[in-house]
Formats: C-alpha cells, sequence, structure tokens
C-alpha cells in the first residue's frame, strides 16, 4: 500500500511541474495537452462512480459534456462571461438532464441501459444540430473565458491548468470518499448483488438514480472546462464515439478504483495523440488495441500498481 | 391536408421502416441468440454499401453485384466472428460494448484507406430508375419501391426460416438453451457462425440497397445503427416480430415527424417559432417514443421469453 502511495505522490507532483517543465523546454503545447487530459480525466472520473462502482454500463456520458459546455456558451451569447454563474449554471443543467434521463433508464437494466443512454445522448446531439441560433452543425465561438471577478484569470493557460488540476483532485477525493460512504456502501452492495441488497432492506432504485445524478453534474462541469479549454462548443461534444473514449478510458485505467479513470484518460489521449503524429489513419490503430485490451487487460492500469486488490 | 403528399410520405415512411426492419433483424437475431451487443453491425451495413459500389464499378452488372456485396458481407461477419467476437459470447455486455466499438473505429477508418472520405453515389441501371405513378397524381420512385418489396419479402422469408425449417428449429431451441442443444449433438460454434454470417449479409443487403438512396461514406453505418438500436428497444431485445413492429413505428414516425411537424406546428404557435422548433423536436421523436414506450413498457412492446 505505501508503495502505490508514493507512485500516486510522484504523479501528482509530476502534475504540479508539467507548466514549469513544459515551458523550460519551450514546448508550451504540453501545457495545452495534459489540461486536456486533465479535463477527460474528471469525465471519467464521474463515470466510474456509476460504471464502476454502480454497475451502470451508460453509454451516454458525452451528453454532459455537452450540456456543460452548452451551458456555458449559450450564457456567453447573452453577455453573461461571470464564471460562478456559467459553471453553476452547467452543473445544474447536467444535473437536471441527468435526472431527466436517469428516471427513465435506471429503471431498466443491461442491454436495454446501454441502448437507452446511448440513443439519449444522439437525442441531445441532434438537438444541439438543429438549433441554429446556436450555431447548428458548426457550433459556435467562445469568444471570452469564464470571468472570475478577478480572482483567478483563465485566459492565461498556466493558471487555467491549476485551476483545472485542482477541480481534477477534488473530483477523485469527493468520488472516492463517497463510495466509502454509507451511500457508496448501499451503490457497490446493489452492483455486486441486487436481490440481498433488496432483501436486507435497500432498494437500489434512489440510489443508483442518486449517483447518475452526481455523476451528471460533474461530468458538466468538466464540459464547463471543456468550452473554456477549446474556447469552442459545438454538438460533436455529444458525439457518441466521445461517450465510447471516456468510457474506454474507465476500463483502461481500471474500473471501481480511485486513480484509474485519471490513468485512463492520460494513456488514451496520450496514445491517441502519438498516433495521431505519427499517421492521419490512426484509429485503424487505435481500434484494434481497444479490442485487445478489452480481451486481454481486464485488470486495467490501475490493477499494475502495487497493493491493488483483485476484483 | 394534401392526401397524395402524405400517400408519399407513407411509403418513404415504410421504406425506411423496412431498411430498418432488415439491420433490426440480424443485430437482434444476434442478441437473442449470442446474448452479444455488437455495435459493430453498422459497420457491416457499411460494409455491404461499399462492396456494391466497388462491385458495380468492377463487373458493371448489377445483378452479379448485389450477389458479389452479399458475399462479401457475409464472409467479413463470418471472419470477424471466428477472430474477435467468439471469445466475447461468455463476457460482460461491457466488454462486448468496448470491442466492437474498438471494431467500429477500425472499419470506419479502413474504408477510409480505401475510398477516401468523400461520398460515394451509385448510378442505378436504367431498369430501376423511373418513377412510377401509384394512385394519379402521385409519382413514386421506382427504386425506393423495390426496396419495400425486397424488406417485406425478406421479412416473409425470415419468418418462415426461423419457424418453419430445421435450422430455424437449431436457432431457436440455442436462443433458450445453449448447453442443452450442444449435448443434443448440435456444433454450437458452427451454428452461430452461420447465424451471425446471416445477421451480416441482411446488414449488407440493407446497405447495398441504401447506397443509392444516402450517400456511402465512412460512419455511415453508426447513423442507422442508432436508429436501430431504438427500433429494437421499443420492439423488444431479442424478437423478430418485436423488430418488424419497432422498424415500422419508427420509420414511419420519423418520416412523418420531418415531413408534416413543422406545419402542423405552426397552426398551434406562431410560425417563426415553429420554423425553429420544428426541426428540433422532429429529429428528437423518434427518441421520445422510446422514452414513452420504455416508461409504460420497459421490457419493449414483444418482449422475447427467454430471460
Amino acid at each position: 500500500m505505501r508503495a502505490r502511495t508514493l507512485i500516486l505522490g510522484v504523479c501528482v507532483l509530476l502534475l504540479l511541474l508539467v507548466p514549469l517543465l513544459a515551458t523550460w523546454i519551450g514546448q508550451t503545447y504540453y501545457i495545452d495537452l495534459v489540461r486536456r487530459v486533465m479535463i477527460f480525466a474528471i469525465a471519467a472520473v464521474s463515470l466510474n462512480l456509476i460504471l464502476g462502482y454502480g454497475g451502470l454500463v451508460s453509454f451516454g456520458h458525452a451528453a454532459y459534456l455537452g450540456v456543460g459546455g452548452y451551458s456555458v456558451g449559450i450564457l456567453a451569447f447573452y453577455g453573461i462571461h461571470n464564471g460562478w454563474l456559467q459553471w453553476g449554471v452547467a452543473i445544474l443543467a447536467s444535473a437536471l438532464v441527468a435526472l431527466a434521463i436517469g428516471a427513465i433508464s435506471v429503471r431498466t437494466r443491461g442491454i436495454y441501459f446501454i441502448m437507452i443512454t446511448l440513443a439519449f445522448t444522439q437525442m441531445l446531439y441532434y438537438l444541439g444540430i438543429s438549433v441554429e441560433e446556436y450555431g447548428g452543425d458548426d457550433g459556435m465561438r467562445l469568444k471570452v473565458k469564464s470571468q472570475f471577478s478577478g480572482l483567478v484569470d483563465l485566459a492565461d493557460p498556466v493558471t487555467f491548468y491549476y485551476v483545472v488540476l485542482v477541480l481534477l483532485l477534488s473530483c477523485m477525493y469527493f468520488v472516492h470518499r463517497l463510495v466509502g460512504s454509507r451511500f457508496g456502501m448501499v451503490l457497490r452492495a446493489a452492483k455486486s448483488n441486487e436481490a440481498r441488497s433488496r432483501a436486507i432492506g435497500f432498494s437500489p432504485y434512489p440510489y443508483h438514480l442518486a449517483a447518475f445524478v452526481i455523476a451528471g453534474a460533474m461530468c458538466g462541469l468538466a464540459g464547463a472546462l471543456l468550452a473554456n479549454h477549446t474556447a469552442y462548443i459545438a454538438p460533436a461534444f455529444m458525439d457518441w464515439t466521445r461517450s465510447g473514449e471516456i468510457m474506454f478510458m474507465v476500463i483502461l485505467g481500471g474500473m471501481a478504483t480511485t486513480p484509474g479513470p485519471a490513468l485512463g484518460a492520460f494513456a488514451l489521449l496520450v496514445v491517441e495523440d502519438l498516433l495521431a503524429g505519427w499517421t492521419q489513419h490512426w484509429q485503424v490503430i487505435l481500434g484494434p488495441l481497444l479490442v485487445l485490451c478489452v480481451l486481454f487487460f481486464k485488470r486495467g492500469l490501475a490493477g499494475l500498481l502495487p497493493g491493488s486488490k483483485d476484483g | 391536408m394534401n392526401w397524395i403528399l402524405l400517400f408519399e410520405q407513407a411509403l418513404n415512411g415504410l421504406q425506411l421502416g423496412t431498411t430498418l426492419f432488415l439491420m433490426a433483424a440480424g443485430l437482434t437475431l444476434v442478441f437473442g441468440i449470442m446474448n452479444l451487443v455488437n455495435l459493430a453491425h453498422g459497420s457491416l451495413y457499411m460494409i455491404g454499401a461499399y462492396l456494391m459500389v466497388a462491385a458495380v464499378q468492377w463487373t458493371g452488372s448489377y445483378p452479379l453485384s448485389i450477389l458479389l456485396a452479399l458475399l462479401g458481407t457475409l464472409a467479413v461477419g463470418m471472419l470477424v466472428e471466428v477472430i474477435a467476437l467468439r471469445t466475447l459470447y461468455e463476457r460482460d455486455h461491457l466488454d462486448q460494448v468496448l470491442a466492437t466499438f474498438g471494431l467500429i473505429l477500425f472499419f470506419n477508418e479502413l474504408v477510409a484507406i480505401i475510398w477516401g472520405r468523400t461520398a460515394l453515389f451509385t448510378a442505378l441501371p436504367p431498369y430501376l430508375q423511373g418513377h412510377i405513378e401509384i394512385v394519379p397524381g402521385s409519382i413514386f420512385p421506382l427504386y425506393r419501391l423495390v426496396v419495400i418489396f425486397v424488406g417485406l419479402a425478406v421479412a416473409a422469408g425470415l419468418w418462415y426460416v426461423v419457424a418453419r425449417t430445421r435450422l430455424g428449429m437449431l436457432v431457436r431451441a440455442g436462443a433458450s438453451n445453449r448447453t442443452m442443444v450442444a449435448a443434443l449433438g448440435v456444433n454450437i460454434r458452427l451454428l452461430y457462425t452461420i447465424v451471425f454470417g446471416f445477421g451480416a449479409a441482411l446488414a449488407g443487403l440493407a446497405g447495398l440497397m441504401a447506397g443509392p438512396i444516402y450517400a456511402v461514406q465512412p460512419g455511415m453505418g453508426e447513423l442507422i445503427l442508432i436508429q436501430v438500436f431504438v427500433v429494437i428497444v421499443i420492439g423488444g431485445i431479442g424478437s423478430i416480430r418485436g423488430a418488424l413492429v419497432g422498424a415500422l413505428v419508427v420509420g414511419m414516425v420519423d418520416t412523418m415527424g420531418r415531413a408534416f411537424l413543422k406545419p402542423l406546428l405552426g397552426h398551434f404557435i406562431s410560425p417563426p417559432a415553429a420554423e425553429a422548433a420544428g426541426p428540433a423536436l422532429a429529429s428528437m421523436l423518434i427518441y421520445l417514443l422510446m422514452a414513452v414506450v420504455l416508461a409504460l413498457r420497459p421490457a419493449g412492446l414483444f418482449p422475447a421469453k427467454s430471460g
């Protein structure tokens, strides 16, 4: 367990040093890359709460990236640049959308749940495309980044980097504490044996739904960050391949572990970045790589860390 | 209300419905029998369409190309089953979803490498071109009628094979108890490969017929795949009857929504508002329909008997 803590501590330290190192070697591109990775890591951490601990295979998690992103974009479109308000609305709107989708889909199980979450995300995707006012298919630019009453300036890449880092670590800590709480124990119990958890008096539905809403809200925050990161909001945020990628980050990193989703996000996006720099047809390599990972690498990256438990 | 327009749109809805059915039948068979969620089913549709385009360019003969494209998709389907999917039957749905997602990325990119990213269009042979007057005052493309006819014929044929032949009996038996069928001396692995190849060929048929109607391009499979998911969720996963009903309902609702929702809304809200809300609502209609069906019948309209 101590070796594990040490390795993870070194990882956090490295993340803290990225802006320094990148400026030192004159490659500020890496600040951008790692920031983007960390934003997706937040999305993956939120999905891990329902997928890893709750056993709800949601194939529509990109929806909340879109809802969060559009919340920021639409408020900015009407000249409201207050970041507290923008991000608050992003989180609230994502939570509400998750509540609506969850209320219907959480009642179903297995393959139905996968297809329904996918279909609802697709519905939001088409909604984004068909609303011409907000750019339709082309999306819209975010001309001014979220303003935090002069407290932090997101236009400065390094400041923004540390904001994302702090949020990522907070989200990971929050999920870690949540799954250790009574709520989290019921969630995990329902995953390992639903009939027994019912028998001792816990109906899983409200717990699943609450977890679904929390995950949606957290992913909405990631969406607000992503909109600020790319300075651009488009329906492509909600593309179903996005949902697949986030899901794959969780699996690659290791389901139901605290560091797993973040590790998975790093591994997937860095490999993508490397392959894309090498050939434009990188997906033809990434695809079979995914298949091989699923077939032979079930425990994920977190499973490689010393001191990890089985299962 | 313009009755001729309504009639034409109903035929368009029927045409979309039959295409959806060809896809849904294969997907629901594979799920019902092998318990496999195959996201790459859309890729087989795309492969069917591309093979058709290539075969027409190569042979110049339309009937021969259909045969080649069907056999090609069948072969690709069986190959994928033997290489990748066979090991997934025992895994959970999450693994199946991710692995077949990887296959989609692979096939989309492979197609882009071979044929490029720009959309291709196939020319129809002269005897399938032109329009036909079904009722006075209404002309309808002959090709779309052929698609409807083929789709309905396949539906009838599929019912016959599953309900009346020995192969169909094995398929139904395999769906309800795999171990028992294997114990009775049936080669279940071979049966699975055949069923998968058969589903692939149906998807290929849908794809090769869709080629001249929609654009043939990488990613075309996923556009229809998600609609097919809606179809089988509404119909009940694993049920062919459900797939047929679901496909026709979804095809009809989607087509009618796109054609009539905007003018219909114009009666209730201001025309500019209807102009904005109409298309948005029309593209969301089938998903809303799915939500309503699920709220009332969580296992779809025709739940399959086996768990």
